[in-house]
């Protein structure tokens, strides 16, 4: 809400500095987001007082060298004179003609004005000084909007009315500034310049003024020959129409366009002007019509009938539907109900009666109404936030005042008014027990009252510690106790408040394994050297079909009802693809990548409406395994073996029992290269996901180079809910025996089953077990290949003999040659 | 020459070989040469038995004499040689110092992991616990439930991506902020007090740009008992806002909206980056928005289970993102789920 303080100063006495002002209302509510400052102190071009200044134009004669130019004789002070050379086109029409009868008022700057240069773009300053232009003299100028940075207008000089006072400084008579003011939907109120001036009294401690129209009416009184029916009387709470005859439409005063403007709108006519004026000044959004336009004098608000149509102003055409409410005379609609004016009844060069309609419509229907035909306007946006429907009195004379002074128009007797809901009365009981409760303040009812009345609510104590609270017609925002107690806070200040500590009880503090773990699973990854991203959740079929092309095709995501783009239109149900996609990034860029990500997927489920949001863990690893460097010896690259280590080390950290992998076909993972990872809990077996290399063909839809990309993606929260507390094991006092085992055995056969078979023959002895070499050559055989085990036995109660060791190591080797086809190297 | 002059003459010879000494071997070659089994004070110390026996404990208390003089000299010129040497060994294997080091691969956690955690752990000290809900909610919990009716012009604050969802089915939506989880944790404590820190993932349907993001994560917090007020709320935000950006920090509680909270508050910090003298982060205002706050709105209170006549409570919210683009001088949100090294590994 633009606010222009000239016109605040009307209702208001504004007795703070500007920035004073701005920041007494921010820290009310009331965010200003800007100043704006014409010609004042402070402003990016101040006016200085000696040397701009209004004047008079007597009259204009040719420039006697130069076609395009002028001579202007200025009076800039009550009988005092100069000549000024310029070309401004809008008093070209008074060339050559003499004395000009009613002189011109006009802005006259003399030598040593700073100005805006107005034939360069944008604001460059100028300082004004004199120089001979074709022979004459040239020392002072009549100044245009732009060139005072009033506007970006440089057509011609700006022309003031007859009744502005030569010789006064510029800056008396058009200083000013606007003062913007992010309004928040509950502050609706203030959507005016008088709801604005009222909120600024209460604050300041000023009294506010309200407009005090005079009206005078003559003729048949309106009710003679015009009628008024509401239908839709849920929709419409109060509906209010007065009769303007014999209007002349021409342009509205200067004041009230320069208001206007400053207000942010755009001035058209007198007519389409006051009615944005008094919706601007008093808040109420109101419409006129050509009277003559209205079949049988008679408006309707109804809603409309199926397949009905409607031409607005901007000259589109709408079909309309039941829900939506019309305002229309016996054979048409006319308008839109609080949204956009019709055609067809459109107040035109032609019109000389005028009907003027200022109503109060039901917010939610505006609302509905205004987003479904895309007419976002001042009128709806105050309508849906609600409209005071005790302010369409004076709003009405207000309307018809300005229609009598500024349109020349006769004013009928009499307003049209159906009131379908009786004025709002809120009373609201408020004790200094809630004001406690609530605020964590020791108010007395004086005190309460004392900061509610300059807000003007009526408070009545019942007894010591209860107010009666009356609630003004205008602040619909304020129904229960909290919202007083927020008055009341705003009001004795916020920063004044005290910042206390919750004394309440604590409540009961539960534990939180599963996030304890998230993090945990976070921290390990970034320990094991690989960095966390975030990816979107939002992404398309495209993208996973790069991983997957049958995902193209997928049925299985949730789609956005309205996404942004082609890219995010589906939430995602792998991590891979996107991280896959920064990957590929940091490959290009820097020839390796280390990411992990943790997050959530989302899985359509038939069941409810809401999908399953699985937590995964995704990582993508290539490149060098290792940073070289001057010193650090080229590295090998990463391979399965890599991704391995990481899903390991996690299993590991997270103390997972049961964890087992096996060999899989996936279609994203390289065949021979890619495992699942199988977490048996008691007799069942979960796949929780899979790792290995990406299958070359995905490594090249991500537009990844040929090299190796290890990838895993993991399921979380089977891995979180099995993950357990580290058990400690006793530290055995006594020496251990070594034992280097090499089986032969054919390369079907696991290094896993070879692994759980020698743990399976060493029983408690065993303190620890290493594959230390994997070995298959020509001197072997074909289809076999050399696992190297080095075992070490240990007791935790006694050293081992050297038969024990003998003895444990042959049964070692008879149970794994058994078990798994294998023979013994020798 | 009697055998003391001849004792005399080795031990000045000795002394002087031994001056002249630099090296580890020459100096065990001049102990075997004098003090050895069969060095030269050996085999003079033979011919003691040729002395009267009246001389003989005089002559045996010099030969000692002159050992351990001689073993003196030898421990110190041993220290000198030893010192001498490791000097040499230690200029031959003197580095450039200023060559880079051996690089470690190190991982890091995203900074918005790291805020997020920040701002959990001085919450957890005042008693709040982390609480998730799902970041797919109903139209219900991220909008009816907490005061905001369909056709409310509230509603404009959050423009919301809507998920494709059968005709006449509940409207389903991707959370356009964490608060749906103010219901869920109100509705699994009441009538019990709730003190829940609701950190997450929100979206909502913005083009994406240097300071908006489609995606974006919200921490809120909730507090509800019989006994908490709006001052609480205070002293909690900025006992908060001194944690986060030091004691002494100048901040503003200002009047502000939010459909689910009343009263509610804006809580503004003094500008980190020009110290409240107004420059382009701080839109020239001096000030920066930490957080909305506010009492939690008798109506969601009942939503949420608690009936408003008893409990009190308060809510507030604020965006990591945001303070972690503040801590860092970050200037493009985009950078946050790119998923690009060169920017995550610039954060520790
Ligand atoms: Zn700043």
């Amino acid at each position: 809400m633009r606010i222009p303080l000239s016109w605040l100063r009307d209702y208001v006495d504004v007795t703070l500095p500007i920035d004073e002002l701005a920041e007494r209302l921010t820290r009310s509510g009331l965010e200003v987001d800007s100043i704006e400052r014409y010609g004042i102190e402070g402003s990016e071009l101040p006016w200085d007082r000696d040397l701009i200044v209004v004047c008079n134009i007597r009259e204009v004669t040719q420039h006697p060298n130069a076609d395009r130019l002028v001579l202007a004789e200025v009076e800039y002070a009550p009988g005092v004179f100069h000549t000024v050379v310029t070309g401004a086109p809008n008093i070209q029409q008074w060339k050559g003609l003499g004395p000009i009868s009613t002189p011109v008022r006009a802005i006259y700057a003399k030598e040593g004005a700073v100005l805006y240069d107005g034939h360069v773009e944008g604001r460059v300053k100028v300082k004004l000084k004199g120089k001979p232009v074709r022979g004459v003299m040239s020392d002072a100028m009549l100044c245009s909007e732009k060139e005072l940075g009033m506007s970006d207008e440089h057509e011609g000089i700006l022309l003031l009315p007859d009744d502005a006072p030569i010789g006064v400084p510029l800056v008396d008579y058009l200083g000013d500034a606007v003062i913007d003011i992010d309004v928040l939907p509950n502050m609706a109120r203030t959507l005016s310049i008088v709801g604005m001036a009222r909120e600024i009294a209460a604050l300041t401690g000023q009294t506010v003024r309200l407009p005090k129209p005079t009206v005078k009416t003559s003729g048949a009184a309106i009710d003679s020959n015009t009628k008024l029916t509401i239908e839709a009387t849920t929709l419409c709470p109060r509906f209010t129409a007065t009769l303007v005859r014999n209007v002349t439409i021409k342009p509205s005063p200067f004041w009230m366009q320069r208001r206007l403007t400053m207000a942010g709108q755009r001035p058209i006519n007198n007519i389409v002007d006051i009615s944005n004026y008094v919706m601007l000044e008093l808040g109420t959004p109101n419409h006129t019509f050509d009277a003559d336009q209205v079949a049988q004098n008679h408006i309707v608000v109804r809603t409309a009938k199926p397949g009905e149509t409607l031409k607005t102003l901007d000259g589109r055409t709408h079909t309309l539907a039941s829900d939506h409410l019309l305002v229309c005379d016996p054979t048409q609609a006319l308008s839109v109900a609080g949204v956009m004016g019709g055609e067809s009844s459109e107040v035109s060069p032609a019109t000389t009666n005028v009907l003027v309609e200022a109503a109060v419509w039901e917010p939610t229907i505006i609302r509905r109404m205004s987003g479904a035909f895309k007419l976002r306007s001042e009128a709806s946006k105050r309508f849906e936030r609600g409209v005071d429907a005790e302010m369409l009195d004076l709003a009405q004379l207000r309307l018809t005042e300005l229609l009598q002074t500024h349109a020349d128009g006769t004013v009928a007797p009499g307003m049209l008014d159906v009131r379908i809901v009786a004025p709002r009365a809120v009373t609201i009981t408020l004790t200094t027990h809630e004001v406690r409760r609530i605020l964590g303040l020791d108010f007395t009812v004086d005190q309460i009252a004392a900061l509610l009345a300059p807000l003007a609510f009526t408070c009545t104590a019942v007894d010591a510690h209860t107010l009666h609270v009356g609630v003004p017609s205008y602040r619909m925002d304020v129904s229960h106790t909290a919202d007083l107690c927020e008055e009341v806070a705003r009001m004795y200040g916020y920063d004044n408040l005290p910042s206390t500590i919750m004394a309440d009880e604590l409540p009961t503090q539960r534990t939180n394994l599963a996030l304890e773990r998230e993090h945990y699973v976070r921290d390990v990854l970034a320990a094991a050297g690989l960095n966390e991203a975030i990816t979107y959740s939002l992404t398309s079929r495209t993208s996973a079909a790069k991983l997957n092309p049958a995902e193209l095709e997928s049925d299985d995501y949730l789609h956005l009802a309205n996404p942004l783009s082609p890219e995010r239109e589906y939430m995602r149900r792998d991590i891979l693809p996107t991280l896959l996609e920064s990957a590929a990034v940091n490959i290009r860029e820097r020839g390796m990548t280390r990411l992990f990500e943790v997050g959530h997927v989302y899985h359509r489920r038939a069941d409810a409406i809401l999908p399953a949001e699985p937590l995964r863990v995704a990582i993508v690893v290539a490149g060098k395994r290792h940073a070289t460097a001057w010193n650090a010896a080229s590295a090998d690259s990463i391979d399965f073996y890599d991704i391995k280590g990481i899903v390991e080390l996690l299993c590991e950290r997270l103390q997972l029992s049961g964890v087992s992998v096996a060999a899989t076909e996936l279609p994203h993972l390289q065949p021979g290269r890619s495992a699942t990872l199988i977490l048996t809990v008691g007799k069942e077996s979960h796949v929780v996901g899979s790792f290995g290399e990406l299958h070359p063909d995905a490594r090249a839809r991500f537009d990844i180079p040929a090299m190796r990309v290890a990838v895993a993606e993991l399921n979380l929260e089977l891995i979180l809910a099995h993950a357990s507390v580290p058990r400690y094991t006793s530290i055995s006092r006594y020496p251990a025996a070594s034992q280097d085992l090499a089986f032969i055995a054919p390369i079907a056969v696991s290094a896993q089953a070879i692994e759980a078979s020698i743990r399976k023959y060493a029983g408690n002895a065993l303190s620890s077990i290493e594959l230390f070499d994997v070995y298959a050559g020509a001197n072997l055989g074909d289809g076999v290949r050399s696992l190297a085990f080095r075992i070490t036995l240990r007791s935790t109660e006694r050293t081992l003999s050297d038969e024990e060791v003998t003895k444990l190591r042959a049964k070692i080797i008879r149970g794994v040659e058994h078990d798994n086809g294998a023979k013994i190297r020798s | 020459m009697s055998i003391i002059d001849q004792l005399a003459a080795i031990e000045a010879a000795a002394l002087a070989a031994l001056h002249d000494i630099t090296t580890v071997d020459a100096l065990s070659a001049w102990k075997s040469e004098y003090l050895g089994k069969t060095g030269q004070i050996a085999k003079l110390s033979r011919e003691l038995g040729t002395l009267a026996a009246s001389d003989r404990p005089a002559a045996g208390q010099r030969f000692n004499a002159v050992r351990t003089n001689l073993d003196a000299a030898l421990a110190d010129r041993e220290t000198t040689v030893n010192a001498a040497a490791q000097g040499h060994a230690f200029a031959s294997e003197a580095l450039d110092v200023t060559l880079p080091g051996r690089p470690l691969t190190v991982g890091r956690l995203h900074p918005s992991t790291r805020v997020l955690r920040m701002i959990t752990d001085i919450f957890a000290e005042m008693g709040f616990q982390v609480w998730e809900s799902s970041e797919v909610e109903t139209d219900t919990l991220n909008f009816e439930l907490l005061n905001i009716p369909a056709d409310h012009p509230a509603r404009d604050m959050w423009d919301t991506f809507y998920i494709e969802t059968p005709p006449g089915a509940e409207k389903v939506l991707l959370r356009t902020h964490t608060s749906p989880g103010q219901i869920h944790a109100m509705r699994a404590h009441a009538p019990n007090p709730v003190r829940v820190i609701l950190p997450g993932k929100c979206f909502r349907y913005e083009q994406v740009s240097t300071r908006h993001e489609m995606m974006f994560h919200q921490v809120e917090g909730i507090a509800v008992g019989t006994n908490i007020t709006f001052s609480d709320l205070k002293g909690t935000l900025i006992g908060f806002a001194e944690r986060l950006y030091g004691s002494g920090i100048k901040t503003r509680f200002r009047p502000s909206y939010f459909p689910f909270t009343e009263p509610s508050v804006e809580l503004d910090v003094e500008c980190i980056l020009c110290g409240g003298t107004g420059c382009r982060i701080c839109k020239h205002s001096g000030w920066l928005e930490v957080s909305g706050a506010g009492m939690v709105h008798p109506d969601v209170l009942r939503n949420g289970g608690y009936d408003p006549a008893i409990y009190s409570g308060f809510a507030f919210g604020m965006g990591p993102e945001r303070i972690t683009m503040l801590r860092h001088g970050i200037d493009d949100i985009r950078w946050f789920f790119s998923g690009d090294e060169r920017f995550l590994q610039q954060f520790i």
